[in-house]
């Protein structure tokens, strides 16, 4: 057998384990997707473009980073649209109005976001609320709380700061190294650590779990914690992007986020998923939104659009899988 | 009747089916007998209509047949009881019963449901499967044999031509596989054809007319029961002679580990008292019922005591959650392997490490070596059958799933084991491979609880007998004065004598 030969049943092999990952079949249709838009306009495949769609899926990411864990322990987090928005909000309160230090403000914003994140483990877990109650009543209180403090108007960032969310490393825009580093840090954290093997197992069977020692009502406060973090982080660097807060900020994202973490792969039933499948999915979702301004879409129609394609998307995923047994 | 030729199926990485045939008549009932992981539910699901075959042919009174849906094989007039329950556990007994034929209310009211009615007719048949409970009673309330009495009743309540049931006896004690036999035997004089799974060879040679062996996925022969012996048949299941059946090493036992007093739960345990020494085998009996999986697992922190103190070592011990039980030293093998034992989407690495994550990591890093290291010597020690480490359990065989929860909780290396009916659904050889690790556990000092509904396991494993009635302990037999009749006597003893 020549060499050429046997690295291509290598790759046939690697090929056919990886066809069964489902963040593989995203991986394709991301790639597909990129394929279309590179061949039907001329601006999307730039340096410019390309990077400018990350840093604009970036914030969504991180937040999905933190839902991914979530529903992988079986639960969800509908609060974390309004924890982000709270989250920056406070932060830029306490550069602009208390004149807070750029640190102490950063600090501030994901200590509020971590504490949100503790009060839906809290609710959860001690006082046994379903999740998906729990956090539908955290993103109403939390985003009353945002429009409460504000009264509806916008908090300027001080340009010092702004640094952190409108600058570059060399042509990587920082909200996309944040994203990036994240996500290899709780990848390894889910794949490799205790705890992160417990959060797979109390998704899969909460009751083997329990008996197999795992305290489940510790692992899902951490879940719920960690979810808060992140949107709280991804809340403090997107106000240092726009250069503004407003309480309305991630009004609704909770749903962009859920929609990111299943289309990676995730399953609402939980026990399944991955923190790259979840960046894939907002990497479609991001991709998508800047394909349909590129090709001139009317903004009305976007919405349906973008619907449109994670339904097929999820349907595509479903029979390339079907298709095997 | 029913014949199959040549049928094959594969998995990735298993042959599971390899030009199988096999045949059964109206009014026989046919044994389809292997180790595990030889292919008899394999087979069983494609005659279901769950898997589908890669090649071979199905004939129905010398007719071929197409089984592509599990509808399909429904309106041929076949009915399977699986290995796995197929019950839903929030309806009512009553309506899993007929679920998906639900009995509607008449005329113009057609399209509601008649409770009345389903209620009624499930009692009849609960009463032919001998399951004293109230219908309404919701499925997931009930015990495994229970359950597993359930879908007795389901198959009942279609007038199937062929019922095929998929080691039914497995979570049934002797009363109960009694009841069932009378069940087959009179659907075998009504002309019904009946095929018949099970590791347990003296039913086996009870029940069955005919025998068909697999062995690796391959049929390797067709017996008359009348015309063989139980050597021969587990020469021809296993490839080899096994020898004559394990027997116990005498382990040095002594001092009381663990000692349970005045015990009592929400779950219907009153005043349970017993000791434990080390290198003991202390076993439980009783009837299903009788409340020994509710000892241990208020015994292990799962449910709340009402009542009772812990020692171990003769200290009092506060075990509220299973992880306190773990963190002195016990472990617990859970009776219903698919709800309590298993993460069934996980692999089975990642089961077998999952109750001593603590023992395969450093600093809370997984070490992947020694994760294989104690995975790869249990596949090896029960002769897990799997293709690889990384092979999802839910696809492993149902005795092999039960070899990696056990692997699961010796992997702890526990002080206290406690084992809720370890050998369910698990073929000869490696049941006396089981036997033989429990023995050499306790000569390490392990003092170990053992359930089991098979009384021939409980007096050939254990030192010392619990016998249980009624959520009370009734009395306590060594192992010199045990035997059968002792222990049924002591359980349907009226008064409370020997609560020791
Ligand atoms: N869905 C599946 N995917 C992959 N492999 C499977 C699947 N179902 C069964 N197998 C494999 O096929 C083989 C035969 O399994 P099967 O369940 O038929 O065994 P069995 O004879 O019923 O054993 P047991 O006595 O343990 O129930 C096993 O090696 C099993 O791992
Ligand atoms: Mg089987």
């Amino acid at each position: 057998m020549t060499t050429g030969n046997t690295t291509l049943t290598g790759i046939l092999t690697w090929y056919r384990r990886q066809a069964k990952s489902s963040t593989f079949g995203v991986a394709l249709i991301l790639l597909a997707l990129c394929i279309v838009l590179a061949l039907s306009t001329d601006r999307f495949l730039t340096q410019t473009n390309l990077f400018s769609v990350m840093r604009a899926f970036s914030f969504i990411a991180i937040i999905a980073i933190g839902e991914c864990m979530v529903i992988i322990s079986g639960g969800v987090d509908l609060s974390v649209g309004s924890i982000f928005g709270f989250s920056g909000l406070i932060t830029a309160i306490a550069l602009n109005r208390w004149s807070w230090s750029i640190p102490g403000g950063i600090a501030l914003g994901m200590a509020v976001g971590t504490g949100f994140g503790m009060v839906n483990g809290t609710l959860i877990t001690r006082l046994r609320i379903p999740p998906f109650i729990a956090t539908l009543g955290m993103l109403s209180v939390v985003r009353g709380l945002a429009y409460a403090i504000t009264s509806g108007y916008p908090v300027r960032t001080p340009s010092p700061y702004n640094v952190l969310g409108q600058g570059y490393l060399g042509p990587v825009p920082y909200p996309v190294i944040y994203m990036a580093a994240l996500a290899v840090v709780f990848s390894v954290f889910l794949k490799k650590t205790v705890q992160g093997r417990r959060i797979y197992a109390i998704g899969g069977n909460e009751q083997a779990s329990a008996i197999s020692g795992i305290r489940v009502n510790r692992v899902k406060m951490l879940v719920y914690t960690l979810a808060g973090l992140l949107a709280g982080i991804s809340g403090v660097i997107s106000i240092a992007r726009l250069g503004v807060a407003q309480s309305t900020a991630g009004l609704g994202w909770e749903l962009d986020v859920v929609a990111a973490v299943i289309i990676g792969g995730a399953s609402l039933s939980g026990g399944k998923g991955t923190i790259l499948g979840a960046i894939l999915g907002a990497a479609i979702m991001g991709v998508l939104r800047n394909g349909l301004v590129l090709l001139n879409v009317s903004p009305y129609w976007q919405q349906a659009v973008i619907g449109l394609v994670i339904i097929i998307a999820i349907a595509a995923d479903q029979m390339r899988r079907g298709s095997d047994q | 009747m029913l014949e199959v030729h040549g049928l094959s199926k594969r998995f990735p990485g298993v042959q599971a089916l390899d030009r199988v045939d096999f045949d059964v008549d109206a009014g026989e009932v046919v044994g389809l007998i292997g180790e595990n992981g030889a292919g008899k539910s394999t087979l069983i699901k494609v005659l279901a209509g769950v898997h589908r075959a890669d090649e071979g042919q199905v004939l129905l009174n010398g007719e071929p047949v197409g089984i592509h849906t599990p509808q399909d094989s429904f309106s041929l007039g076949i009915s399977v009881i699986f290995q796995e329950l197929n019950l839903v556990g929030n309806l009512s007994v009553a309506e899993n019963i007929f679920l998906g034929r639900e009995l509607r209310s008449p005329g113009v009211l057609r399209s509601f449901l008649d409770f009345g009615r389903t209620t009624q007719r499930a009692q009849q048949l609960m009463q032919q499967a001998g399951l004293n409970c109230d219908p309404r009673l919701a499925v997931e309330e009930l015990s495994l044999s229970h359950k597993q009495m359930v879908e007795v009743a389901k198959a009942l309540s279609i007038n199937s031509k062929i019922i095929i049931m998929d080691e039914p006896t497995s979570t049934l004690t002797g009363q109960e596989t009694e009841l069932l036999f009378q069940i087959i035997e009179r659907l075998k004089s009504s002309g019904v054809a009946v095929v018949f799974v099970s590791h347990k060879l003296d039913e086996v040679f009870r029940i069955c007319d005919r025998l068909h062996v697999l062995r690796d996925g391959r049929h390797v022969g067709a017996l008359q029961t009348a015309r063989t012996s139980r050597d021969e048949l587990i020469r021809l299941m296993v490839g080899r002679d096994l020898g004559t059946l394990f027997v116990k090493q005498e382990a040095q036992i002594s001092d009381t580990v663990l000692e349970v007093r005045d015990l009592g739960s929400p779950k219907g345990i009153e005043h349970v008292s017993f000791d434990l020494h080390r290198g003991e085998i202390l076993g439980f009996a009783g009837l299903v019922g009788s409340g020994r999986t509710e000892v241990m697992r208020a015994l292990f922190g799962i449910d709340k005591r009402t009542s009772g103190e812990i020692l171990i070592d003769g200290r009092p011990v506060s075990i509220h959650s299973p992880s306190d039980a773990i963190a002195h030293g016990i472990g617990f093998v859970p009776e219903d392997r698919q709800v309590q034992g298993l993460v069934l989407g996980m692999d089975v690495r990642q089961n077998v490490t999952l109750a001593s994550l603590q023992a395969v990591s450093e600093r809370g890093f997984l070490i992947d070596a020694r994760e294989q290291g104690v995975t790869g010597s249990f596949i090896e020690k029960l002769s897990i059958r799997t293709p690889s480490q990384e092979q999802i359990v839910v696809n492993l065989s149902g005795g092999n799933q039960q070899k990696v929860v056990v692997s699961k909780w010796l992997a702890t290396n526990p002080r206290i084991l406690i084992l809720d009916e370890p050998t369910r659904g698990i073929d000869v050889g490696a049941k006396k491979e089981i036997h033989r690790l429990m023995s050499q556990l306790a000569c390490q000092n392990v003092a170990i609880i053992m359930i089991s509904s098979e009384l021939s396991e409980i007096l050939a494993m254990s030192d010392r007998i619990v016998v249980m009635h009624e959520g009370r302990k009734k009395g306590e037999l060594d192992r010199a004065q045990a035997s059968q009749e002792k222990i049924m006597e002591i359980a349907l003893r009226q008064t409370d004598q020997g609560v020791a």
